[in-house]
């Protein structure tokens, strides 16, 4: 070895102190979530899929779906992904009111999103076409419904978030949460046109 | 349905008083119980517990908890074993043995579940947590509170599966759970509950774990570390996490399903209005095949390490090995169907299956063939983990051949449901994952804890395990050409008779090599002082984690080493330059302990606990505290701790003392290795 001692060092340790990359680490780590989330959804539409014809002498699908009122829902949910675009805009752009005033556009337009949906399985279940009255129609509460949970932790995770803007500002580690929850957010939009395509417009077929 | 009581359907009656059997194993866990927590609080050492063990984060002591949950998991499912195999070998003609049929379905159902899920994933994460960080040159995964996490939802899934022996029952449904059987109607008791949410618990855990070491693993190599110099254990957990990730929300929702209909009444599995119960099947082993190659990749990258390390040579084809644990990573998702060849889908799929079946165990064959090409001129040495390895090598090989012979659906028609399947999976699960673990436990045992386990009681256990293994498992492969069927408690047929004293004798000898276990464990702790560790090598090892001492210090690197080859600690040997010392120190950022994790593990037991008796206040105010304690860490930002430079450099030079007193970097008793130079 004809190194010289400083070269050894070089050879043999990293620089130091290492670099921090929490953030970059924490996005990396929430889109392989996303990634099993994608598997979670898969399985529920294949199992929607399966049971897709078992009405069990109840409802068809035809019979249940209004296209007018998924038009409403995806609307509102697609303007909804704008809203969060604008919102981690002006996240990049250091301008926290902007982001609470986006966020706060973005998490109406969910919740509008939710109450729809909610509207939505009401009438059925008071029309005693409930998720435990056909295979079908379990399969169709359980996909739709687990795409309108995760828009709800989205809502609740979104009012976390405002506060911690509110009370700490956009730090770094707000910003990372916040570059997740977008994340997150987009997902759940890209989810709900497969929900909107397989369910919906394919169940009217 | 909807109780509206304070404790659900809890009631005193639960509590099986009627069986010997479980009242007197009740009265054993409570003893054991009184024992452990007595000498807690005997020692003092509470506090001691509270800060080093509870409310830790640091990656090595979550995998020895890991481990720990494992070992004590393998007594559990173990005493369910040798029940089965007395009852078998008792019950023939107008014998009926002492377990009733409605008993027997029980424990076979527990000893499944609790060997896959509460004793291999438990042991192959331990390891994971244990070596990966320090085979890659990182101070910890990525996340360590989620690893916390992961740690804490199995424990608490496991003890949900414990607490169903005294209160209330378990499943009778098998570890699979297969509706009609599963849903309320045929089993309306709360035994099928207890198995879903303690699979959904600990489901989400190895998930976690999954993301996590993905993660860590391809963002936190040391500089200079590329993907085809890490080592091979690094590999397959790799392979295994993105089978965690992919595979494990499958099962999350066949269960979800199921629990919706027997809590809800939907009809997604029931016979009738609409369900399909060929789904449930379909959904489950789209998991449940990914999930043995998750229990049998990690063992694979054990052996990865020790052949090369007890051989002296590099790793034989490693390029091979990576394509080969790929191969078998993508494949393993195109061949579930193979378990349910009987259920009708037609010859034309069918051989499709059967054909993706036999075409996986060719990866298989090429590692094999690198171990022993590995092996072939090299300097062996015989140590525990290297027996473990070389017992694998030919039972395994038996069990991949009984594997093929089922994926061939023509013979899955004679062979399915019979002895024939569950000789096959245990004669590929006990010496693949089973040995596996127990050479991965011995060979980083040192590295844990700081002490060696006894070699002599090592060498006993594996015999008698190795011995064991052929007397219990080979006769089930005549039982099962003999046309056997499994999951029987009683039968009529003499022919089968004598098979079944054979393996039991052969459980009565695995049960020595349990005891030689224990003893070695007892044994080492008590002679620690003799075995101790001093250098943090005591393999003569060829990657990192011999670099550091044992154990390693809470930062595991004082400095991040910069990695040139494969085996990178065997690069340094070869180039003299072990233990080189570092010429400056620095202040490192540590994780700082946090109660958090271990609460949502105790809130989720509670969540558990509630839905299974539909105590609906109780999981109610669990899951809303449960998002408490997440927000809380989620809206934290300090909570990392920093080790100064100062004292870095006092432990360091601690080390650097005691290496120079027992002559560890005297370079030239390493000149004789020679790692891969890629």
């Amino acid at each position: 070895m004809s190194m010289s001692a400083s070269e050894l060092q070089h050879y043999l340790f990293a620089p130091h102190p290492e670099e921090e990359e929490a953030t970059a680490n924490a996005s990396f780590g929430f889109w392989i979530y996303l990634m099993s989330d994608c598997i979670l959804f898969a399985s529920l539409f294949a199992t929607f899929v399966t049971l897709s014809r078992s009405y069990a002498g109840g409802p068809t699908s035809q019979e249940i779906i209004h296209l007018g009122h998924t038009l409403e829902e995806t609307l509102v949910l697609l303007c909804s992904s704008v809203t969060c675009g604008f919102a981690m805009l002006a996240m990049y752009r250091r301008q926290l009111r902007r982001v609470l005033g986006w966020l706060a556009v973005t998490f109406v337009l969910g919740l509008t999103f939710i109450s729809l949906e909610l509207q939505e399985f009401l009438s059925l279940v008071a029309a005693g076409h409930g998720p435990t009255h056909s295979g079908f129609l379990s399969a169709f509460f359980t996909l739709v419904a687990t795409h309108g949970t995760h828009v709800t932790v989205g809502l609740l995770w979104m009012l976390v978030m405002m506060a911690q803007i509110a009370v700490k500002g956009l730090s770094e580690p707000v910003q990372s949460r916040l570059i997740r929850f977008s994340m997150f957010w987009h997902f759940l939009d890209i989810v709900w046109v497969g929900v909107f395509t397989v369910v919906y417009l394919n169940g009217v077929l | 349905m909807l109780e509206t009581d304070l404790i659900g359907r809890l009631r005193l009656s639960s509590i099986p008083y009627q069986s010997g059997i479980v009242m007197g194993a009740t009265a054993f866990m409570i003893l054991v119980i009184v024992i452990v927590l007595g000498s807690i609080t005997w020692y003092r050492k509470w506090g001691y517990l509270y800060r080093e063990w509870l409310t830790t984060l640091d990656h090595k002591k979550i995998g020895i908890m890991y481990v720990i949950v494992a070992l004590v998991m393998l007594l559990r499912g173990f005493a369910d074993a040798v029940m089965m195999r007395s009852q078998q070998a008792l019950a023939f003609g107008s014998a009926r043995g002492y377990l009733p049929p409605q008993h027997y379905d029980q424990i076979f159902s527990s000893h499944g579940t609790i060997m896959i899920l509460f004793m291999a994933m438990p042991f192959l994460t331990g390891l994971m947590n244990v070596a990966v960080p320090l085979q890659i040159g990182a101070r910890d995964v990525a996340f360590p509170f989620m690893n916390a996490l992961s740690l804490w939802l199995t424990a608490i899934s496991a003890m949900l599966i414990m607490i169903s022996l005294p209160i209330g029952d378990f499943s009778r449904a098998g570890w699979s759970g297969y509706p009609p059987l599963s849903e309320l109607r045929y089993s309306p008791t709360v035994g099928v509950d207890y198995w879903i949410w303690a699979l959904e618990l600990t489901g989400i855990g190895s998930l976690m774990t999954g993301i996590n070491f993905l993660t860590t693993i391809l963002r936190m190599r040391a500089p200079g570390m590329t993907l085809m110099r890490m080592p091979m254990f690094v590999w397959t957990t790799a392979c295994t996490n993105i089978l965690m990730i992919l595979a494990f929300p499958v099962l999350t929702i066949a269960l979800a399903l199921l629990a919706l209909d027997r809590y809800l009444g939907t009809h997604f599995f029931t016979a009738g209005m609409g369900g399909n119960l060929m789904l449930y099947v379909n959904l489950f082993w789209m998991w449940g095949h990914p999930e043995v190659y998750i229990v049998i990749l990690p063992a694979f990258g054990v052996y990865s390490e020790i052949v090369p390390t007890f051989a002296g040579k590099p790793l034989f084809g490693y390029t091979s090995m990576v394509y080969a644990t790929c191969a078998i990573t993508l494949i393993s998702f195109t061949v579930w169907l193979h378990h349910f060849f009987t259920m009708g889908a037609g010859p034309d799929v069918n051989a499709i299956f059967g054909l993706a079946t036999m075409i996986i165990g060719i990866p298989t064959g090429v590692k094999i063939f690198n171990w022993l090409f590995t092996m072939f001129r090299g300097r062996i040495v015989f140590p525990t983990p290297m027996l473990w390895t070389l017992g694998f090598i030919i039972t395994f090989t038996i069990g991949g051949a009984s594997g093929v012979m089922l994926a061939l659906p023509p013979a899955n028609y004679v062979l399915h449901n019979s002895l024939f399947v569950i000789a096959h999976f245990h004669n590929v699960l006990i010496p693949g994952t089973l040995f596996g673990m127990f050479a991965g436990y011995t060979y980083w045992f040192p590295k844990a804890l700081g002490f060696r386990l006894d070699e002599r009681w090592g060498v006993r256990a594996f015999w008698a395990w190795l011995l064991g293994f052929y007397f219990a498992f080979m006769p089930l492969y005549v039982l099962g050409f003999m046309g056997m069927p499994r999951r029987m408690e009683h039968y009529t047929n003499p022919a089968w008779r004598p098979w079944l004293e054979i393996a039991a004798f052969g459980v009565l000898l695995i049960l020595a090599g349990i005891g030689c276990q224990v003893t070695q464990l007892l044994v080492s702790i008590r002679d620690r002082a003799k075995n101790i560790d001093a250098s943090g090598d005591p393999w003569d090892g060829r990657t990192l984690e011999w670099t550091v001492s044992s154990p390693a210090p809470v930062y595991n690197f004082a400095r991040i080493p910069h990695v040139h080859t494969r085996d990178a600690f065997s690069h340094q040997k070869e180039k003299g330059l072990v233990h080189h010392r570092p010429d400056g120190f620095h202040d490192i950022k540590i994780p700082r302990n946090t109660p958090l994790a271990f609460a949502v593990g105790m809130l989720a037991f509670g969540f558990g606990f509630g839905m299974v008796w539909h105590i609906w206040w109780l999981a109610a105010i669990t899951f809303l505290l449960t998002l408490v304690c997440l927000i809380v860490r989620g809206s934290s930002d300090d909570v990392e701790d920093i080790v100064s430079g100062a004292e870095v450099e006092r432990i360091e030079k601690a080390r650097y003392r005691e290496l120079s007193a027992i002559g560890a970097d005297d370079q030239s008793r390493y000149a004789h290795h020679q790692p891969a130079h890629v």
